[in-house]
């Protein structure tokens, strides 16, 4: 099924810099509707009141973490599905086995460039 | 060497010689049948133990070494209260905190300088051939991906802060106890975390910012333990 680059893509970091890098990498792969949040309980909020496609969020985030996040989006019976990408630089061994048990669709480990962006979209939602 | 310490020293070394010597000077004695270099031996030996029953401490001069051990104690207790731990709290730890943050929103601002530039070049490639514009595209691309050192660093400093913080609540529990305000202070400082195993971690365990280059996992490798799940 072709990828629906109209969708509605969250992306969650509290670094506004990274909001806007994402932003703008995503817009070069074509797609067109970016939502932003800059921690879990703002992108919740977000989730709940959007159709949005798929998540790409950071880890570090007061007051709510991407994994709290992840656990909850997993955890709702209307967001369970919903493909989500974590970006971080943690990069311990624990932490990407916590983000697997969670239910992350795939993990990127900061600093990226935008072929690990692209691959890894590719490899949750198919070819674009 | 500190005064203590030499205190320390001074009285352990007879001691020492004591508990050491001994059984090796009656081993050799009590051999019936040894030979005359061991019988030589015990002799040395015995002669080196009167010497040192002569230079025992006597009652008077341990008090004297504890006298001198606690006016040490005293003396240290009055040089902390000289380092100005109050100065090093309110004034030192902030302003180094307010450096690294100073430092933070600048780096935000360049980036963000560079990425409105980046932008009114992405307007400008619309308007370009498809060859020149993706030329474009590859360079723009390549400013964005750098503009993430600024996250980087900025959770870099932001553990540096955390570290800083850190400090100062030790200050804060050090002149307690040298002021004596507080007992459990004491046992603050010595508290260590309690050993987990490896079911316990904690999502506080996992918040620990990026890694230093030589011990952080790379994408090949994280890709790599993310495919041994399936």
């Amino acid at each position: 099924m072709a990828v629906d680059m109209n969708m509605n893509v969250l992306i969650v970091d509290d670094y506004k810099t990274m909001l806007r890098i994402l932003r703008n990498l995503l817009k070069q792969l074509n797609f067109n509707n970016i939502e932003d949040a800059t921690d879990g309980s703002m992108a919740l909020e977000v989730l709940r009141t959007k159709d949005i496609g798929m998540v790409i969020s950071d880890w570090n985030m007061e007051p709510m973490t991407g994994i709290q996040l992840l656990r909850e989006v997993r955890g709702d019976d209307k967001l369970k599905h919903l493909p989500f990408i974590m970006i971080t630089a943690e990069s311990k061994s624990e932490n990407v086995i916590a983000a697997k048990e969670a239910g992350v669709s795939n993990y990127i480990v900061k600093p990226f460039n935008a072929e690990t962006l692209k691959s890894k979209l590719v490899s949750v939602l198919g070819e674009f | 060497m500190p005064a203590a310490k030499k205190t320390a020293t001074r009285m352990a070394k007879p001691a020492k010689k004591a508990v050491a010597k001994k059984p090796v000077a009656k081993k050799l004695t009590a051999k019936k049948n040894g030979t005359s270099r061991a019988r030589k031996a015990a002799k040395v030996v015995g002669k080196v133990m009167k010497s040192v029953k002569g230079k025992a401490p006597r009652t008077a001069d341990l008090f004297a070494e504890l006298e001198a051990l606690a006016k040490y104690i005293q003396d240290a207790k009055k040089e902390i209260a000289t380092l100005s731990p109050d100065e090093v709290k309110e004034d030192f730890l902030p302003s180094a905190s307010g450096e690294l943050d100073a430092i933070i929103q600048a780096t935000a601002d360049a980036t963000n300088l560079i990425m409105d530039s980046t932008e009114q070049i992405e307007e400008v490639m619309e308007k370009l051939d498809d060859e020149h514009a993706g030329q474009l595209m590859a360079a723009t691309t390549r400013i964005y991906e750098a503009c993430g050192f600024q996250d980087i660093t900025g959770q870099r400093v932001t553990k540096v802060v955390n570290t800083l913080q850190d400090i100062e609540r030790k200050v804060d529990r050090l002149v307690a106890v040298f002021a004596g305000k507080s007992t459990g202070a004491v046992k603050n400082l010595k508290k260590k975390p309690a050993s987990k195993s490896k079911k316990e971690i904690t999502d506080e365990d996992l918040l620990n910012g990026p890694q230093a280059s030589d011990q952080a996992k790379s994408q090949a490798e994280i890709d790599a333990l993310l495919a041994s799940f399936d």
